[in-house]
């Protein structure tokens, strides 16, 4: 569904991504793991096309995202910090969506209701706390049921009861056949939902694995017992590396 | 693109510096109109007027304004719409609200006080006015990233074209005096928006003498209506050059 080959980008003389090559299909969720800075939200945002990449391509079901913009329609995007027009509340804010994304018709009020954001519906994005414009972002990026959701951070700032609600939407959404990419740091809420395991570092691929295969590997359980093994097994690498060049 | 024009404008219905901007137009324009006996004195001072506060205020407001609505454009740009689209629409929005500024504040009062084509000229090289200089701003949105650098050039931009533009040209014209240089200077009048939008009233309200030595120029060398084609042709450029050139630019921006 998502194609992604030798895909490379720099910021002035830093490298975000590296010749990454990734492929992801339908009824797969991602997590997308590593250290800030490590690539993910460029990553995310080269999928989108609000990064151009320097060298490499990206294909969603085929068609190249370069100098395209139809693709976005099966695209649902959480974006890390969810900035919205100030003065607009959030009932102008889903209404000005729908109108713009005419060629939906169906939507996915079901994280609407669940977080319950008619209550709020007539408070103006500045007034909103932190947790629940990250519910409005969730609600604005699963509302035209996408094949494809990025989330990026999504539980952060988010209380235990909506966090859950939200792991169960997006379980309930893989089964339905979605693909699904997360990127969070907060490993916890990743170990039910995720099935594969995409670790950067220094906007390297340093693994891309299901989460079976590693758990396999490492002989852990947990994901953030896989994870710790995984940065520790890449520390282990470089310290052999510097050691064998002096 | 209809859409957004209308999210944009609703925004800016809301703006109280749109209303202000018309209502401080409109007082001028009254109190101005209602001074002299003689209707070609009272445009004349109505002329330096618009050129000076036009510009600035419509670079000023738009660049603020877009670099205010970057979350707006970031919202917008995940969604499936081109970017040409969503840049152009959103300059639309606020070139609309700024002309509808224009036209209550200026053009109602012109038109009721003198009733003649040099008014109507006035206002459609205010309006001109305010086309080139919120492109202009578009155009700064698009290079730079930080906000209080894009509002020093848009300062920079309307102080360079209101007032520094014309001391250069009286340098060149002084240094240069003893060559025939009648047609170059014509050319680089085409380099400031501000100066045609001068010529463009100028040439209407047969004021030779006060036009100074650009309009003399103007009027000898192309009479009243080549001059004024030429003038609007010049400043359909200045509009639809920044905005192709932006909207180029924005293409390849990272967000």
């Amino acid at each position: 569904m998502i194609e992604i080959a030798y895909l490379t980008k720099t910021f002035r003389k830093f490298k975000a991504l590296d010749n990454i090559n990734l492929h992801f299909e339908r009824g797969q969720t991602i997590s997308l793991l590593g250290p800030n800075g490590s690539g993910k939200t460029t990553l995310i945002k080269s999928i989108l096309g609000l990064v151009i990449p320097e060298k490499g391509t990206i294909r969603i079901n085929g068609n190249e995202v370069k100098d395209n913009w139809e693709y976005r329609s099966q695209i649902g995007y959480m974006p890390q910090i969810g900035r919205y027009p100030e003065n607009m509340t959030i009932r102008q804010v889903i209404k000005m969506l729908k109108e713009i994304r005419k060629d939906c018709n169906r939507y996915d009020e079901e994280l609407i209701e669940g977080f319950n954001i008619s209550a709020v519906h007539h408070k103006t994005m500045r007034s909103l706390s932190g947790g629940t414009r990250q519910k409005v972002s969730a609600c604005l990026s699963f509302l035209f049921s996408p094949d494809i959701l990025i989330l990026d951070e999504p539980t952060a700032g988010l209380d235990p009861v909506s966090s859950e609600l939200l792991k169960d939407k997006i379980i309930k959404e893989r089964t339905n056949g979605k693909l699904i990419l997360i990127t969070s740091h907060v490993l916890s809420d990743l170990d039910d939902i995720t099935t594969h395991i995409v670790y950067l570092q220094d906007g390297k691929l340093m693994c891309y694995k299901t989460v079976e295969e590693l758990k396999k590997s490492t002989g852990q359980e947990k994901l953030n017992k896989i994870v710790a093994a995984i940065m520790q097994k890449n520390y282990r690498e470089e310290y052999q590396l510097h050691e064998n060049n002096y | 693109m209809k859409t957004i024009i209308k999210y944009v404008l609703l925004d800016l219905l809301k703006n109280k510096t749109i209303l202000v901007y018309t209502f401080i137009l409109a007082a001028i324009t009254i109190s101005v109109s209602g001074i002299g006996d003689n209707a070609s004195k009272g445009l004349l001072s109505l002329l330096n007027i618009t050129l000076l506060f036009v510009p600035i205020i419509s670079i000023l407001f738009s660049t603020i304004y877009f670099f205010n609505s970057v979350e707006f454009t970031e919202l917008l740009l995940a969604q499936p719409i081109r970017r040409k689209t969503m840049l152009l629409a959103e300059y639309a929005g606020i070139a609309i609200a700024l002309t509808i500024a224009y036209l209550v504040g200026v053009g109602v009062p012109i038109c009721i006080f003198f009733y003649n084509l040099a008014a109507v000229i006035l206002i459609i090289s205010g309006l001109f006015l305010t086309l080139i200089f919120s492109a202009l701003a578009l155009l700064i949105f698009v290079l730079f990233k930080d906000k209080t650098k894009g509002i020093g050039a848009a300062i920079i931009i309307a102080l360079f074209f209101i007032l520094l533009f014309d001391g250069l040209l009286l340098s060149f014209i002084y240094s240069f005096s003893d060559y025939p240089i009648e047609k170059p200077l014509l050319g680089l009048i085409s380099l400031n928006p501000v100066d045609l939008a001068r010529i463009l009233v100028l040439l209407q309200l047969d004021a030779a003498v006060m036009m100074g030595y650009s309009g003399a120029l103007f009027k000898k060398f192309m009479g009243s209506a080549t001059g004024s084609i030429y003038t609007v042709i010049c400043m359909l450029c200045w509009t639809i050059i920044p905005l192709i050139t932006a909207a180029g630019i924005f293409k390849k921006k990272d967000i």
